[in-house]
């Protein structure tokens, strides 16, 4: 395409397809965010809404402009956020490994089944996602409780005498995110691994190369795409997580999503919960970049 | 490929589908126990199905749930579909950088800031401008359509990428206007994405619990706030019901648009041969 041609002027009519979404995103995703981070300056007072005004314009015309950085002093002093933070990063990174371990030899065993299973095994994978997020987190609860499924039957078995302590633990969250995010590990797993060559496969065994070692040299670093946008499907969402460490967790597993909640609606603390969401959104911002760009890369003609 | 799998293979997949599977099944199995002690098997009974439909804080729950949800996903179809159409067809306009990362940040935000920002926008605009008075409705469905609309445009952007401009092209040639020609050609084209988008805007919608907690005012509570405030004490037997009624719902919707889509899809398929026969 020629230079002037991509210079080429929208169409007036173009506006009317292009600028009610992008109104609507800048109102209701946009500007919130600058809303979070003005009030993140501000004081956490008692009135409605609970935190002062930055900007105070008096009736002669003058104004005042006061904020304080002290929400975000208070984030450093009280180790209660960092710990959070730390407690969230390693929580997600550890269900994500897990959930790549399992994930990995189901997407293969899909992709190498026969087509017409392929594609009822696909849809069994899929499906638990259409259904509730928060009734299958519930869901596991019969599972794992002390009284579960899984604490009868180890102790009906003779396996144990008494039930395990799985249910407010943080091993509890770690079986909640698996069990949850698994499909969006499966997924672009199984998107990558199916369109895997099967001719290079058998060049290697022709000659000579044993699976084990096909596998690592072929099949390992061709689904690597897979790897990297399955793990960063799972370890985003897992960090910001509420529900299941609210109903799975224990008082101990604080997740950053948690503290957030609870700084919002038990201390009622407007200022330093927007001070928590922005400092938490800027340190998110690096996986998301990462993934953005994986998205990109696989986007791009 | 056609080999048989090895039985490894066939063990992993049976295991982690059982994973995924297990949990569900056994609480749809406790939801007709008898005893409304959830440890002991009292004998099959449907009486926790017939308390349900007798709670009017979860019937009424379940309206405004379906409601917002409908409400808002039609909304962010449309909103969704000209954001796709946008990006698509529009090569270069202004603000097209901006449209793009913000069709895509709500995937990735985590629930919970896009929750505690939007509460703050509605607080900040009735502040400044008197306007919503009460969060409630309306500020459901804003709240709703914001992040239904990423999946929207994520499912229609490729399928739209997809569809043959030349037909749009050639109704233009013979007098049609651009957007009759786009709603008369192309838009019956990417339906069926169309129709996935609404379902799974529909499903997130209604299964939404952080960003509602934060935009719903008091006296507004959706199905899963309700459903919420009751589990966190403890498994109890009439929310096994109201699961097990939730996931069959979806379950049997999952499958007839499945079903309906691929259909549709033979049936093109077919009508496509028999024209390029004639």
């Amino acid at each position: 395409m020629t230079p002037d041609r991509l210079a080429m002027r929208v169409r007036p009519g173009r506006w009317l397809m292009i600028l009610p979404p992008l109104l609507f995103l800048v109102i209701f995703f946009l500007i919130p965010f600058c809303f979070a981070f003005k009030i993140s300056f501000a004081d956490a007072t008692i009135a409605v809404p609970p935190f002062s005004k930055l900007l105070t314009v008096a009736p002669d015309g003058h104004f005042a402009l006061t904020f304080t950085l002290d929400n975000y002093r208070y984030l450093i002093t009280d180790d209660v956020y960092l710990l959070s933070y730390i407690f969230s990063l390693r929580t997600a990174f550890v269900s994500t490994i897990i959930c790549l371990l399992i994930g990995y030899p189901m997407a293969y065993a899909i992709a190498r089944a026969p087509r017409s299973t392929q594609t009822i095994l696909l849809l069994l994978i899929i499906l638990p996602f259409w259904t509730s997020f928060l009734l299958r987190v519930y869901a596991l609860q019969g599972i794992i409780s002390e009284h579960g499924l899984l604490n009868n039957l180890l102790v009906a078995l003779g396996i144990i005498h008494a039930p395990l302590r799985i249910m407010h633990t943080t091993l509890a969250v770690y079986i909640g995110i698996v069990y949850s995010y698994l499909p969006f590990m499966i997924l672009p797993l199984y998107a990558t691994l199916e369109k895997l060559d099967g001719t290079l496969l058998e060049a290697a065994a022709d000659l000579g190369t044993p699976p084990w070692r096909a596998f690592l040299d072929i099949t390992l670093p061709l689904s690597l795409p897979g790897v990297i946008a399955g793990c960063l499907l799972v370890f985003i969402p897992a960090i910001g997580e509420f529900v299941i460490p609210a109903l799975l967790g224990g008082p101990d597993s604080l997740m950053i999503g948690r503290v957030l909640w609870d700084e919002f609606f038990a201390n009622h603390n407007w200022p330093v919960a927007s001070a928590v969401a922005t400092a938490f959104l800027v340190l998110l911002v690096g996986p998301i970049a990462l993934y953005q760009h994986y998205q990109m890369k696989d986007h791009a003609p | 490929m056609t080999a048989r799998l090895p039985w490894g293979l066939v063990m992993v997949l049976a295991l982690g589908l059982a994973f995924l599977y297990l949990p569900i099944l056994v609480l749809i199995a406790y939801s007709f126990n008898a005893s409304a002690l959830v440890t002991v098997w009292g004998g099959f009974s449907a009486v926790w199905y017939a308390r349900l439909l007798h709670n009017p804080q979860v019937l009424s729950a379940a309206l405004l749930s379906l409601e917002v949800g409908v409400a808002a996903t039609s909304c962010a179809v449309v909103l969704g579909t000209m954001a796709a159409a946008a990006l698509v067809r529009v090569r270069r306009f202004r603000g097209r950088f901006l449209l793009t990362g913000m069709v895509h940040a709500p995937l990735v935000v985590p629930e919970i800031i896009t929750g505690i920002t939007l509460l703050l926008l509605f607080v900040s605009m009735s502040q400044i401008l008197g306007w919503p008075h009460h969060r409630g409705f309306l500020t459901l469905v804003l709240a709703h359509i914001s992040f239904c609309m990423a999946y929207v445009t994520v499912t229609v952007q490729p399928r739209l990428a997809g569809a043959d401009r030349a037909l749009e092209e050639a109704a233009m040639d013979l007098g049609a206007s651009p957007l009759r020609a786009f709603l008369e050609i192309t838009l019956p084209i990417i339906s069926p994405a169309l129709i996935s988008g609404w379902l799974l805007g529909l499903t997130l919608s209604l299964d939404d619990l952080v960003i509602s907690s934060f935009v719903a005012g008091p006296g507004s509570s959706t199905l899963p706030m309700v459903i919420y405030s009751k589990v966190k004490l403890g498994v109890s037997p009439d929310m096994n019901a109201l699961a097990s009624l939730v996931i069959l719902t979806v379950s049997i919707g999952v499958c007839c648009a499945g079903w309906l889509m691929r259909r549709a899809e033979v049936q093109r398929a077919r009508d496509r041969q028999l024209a390029e026969q004639g």
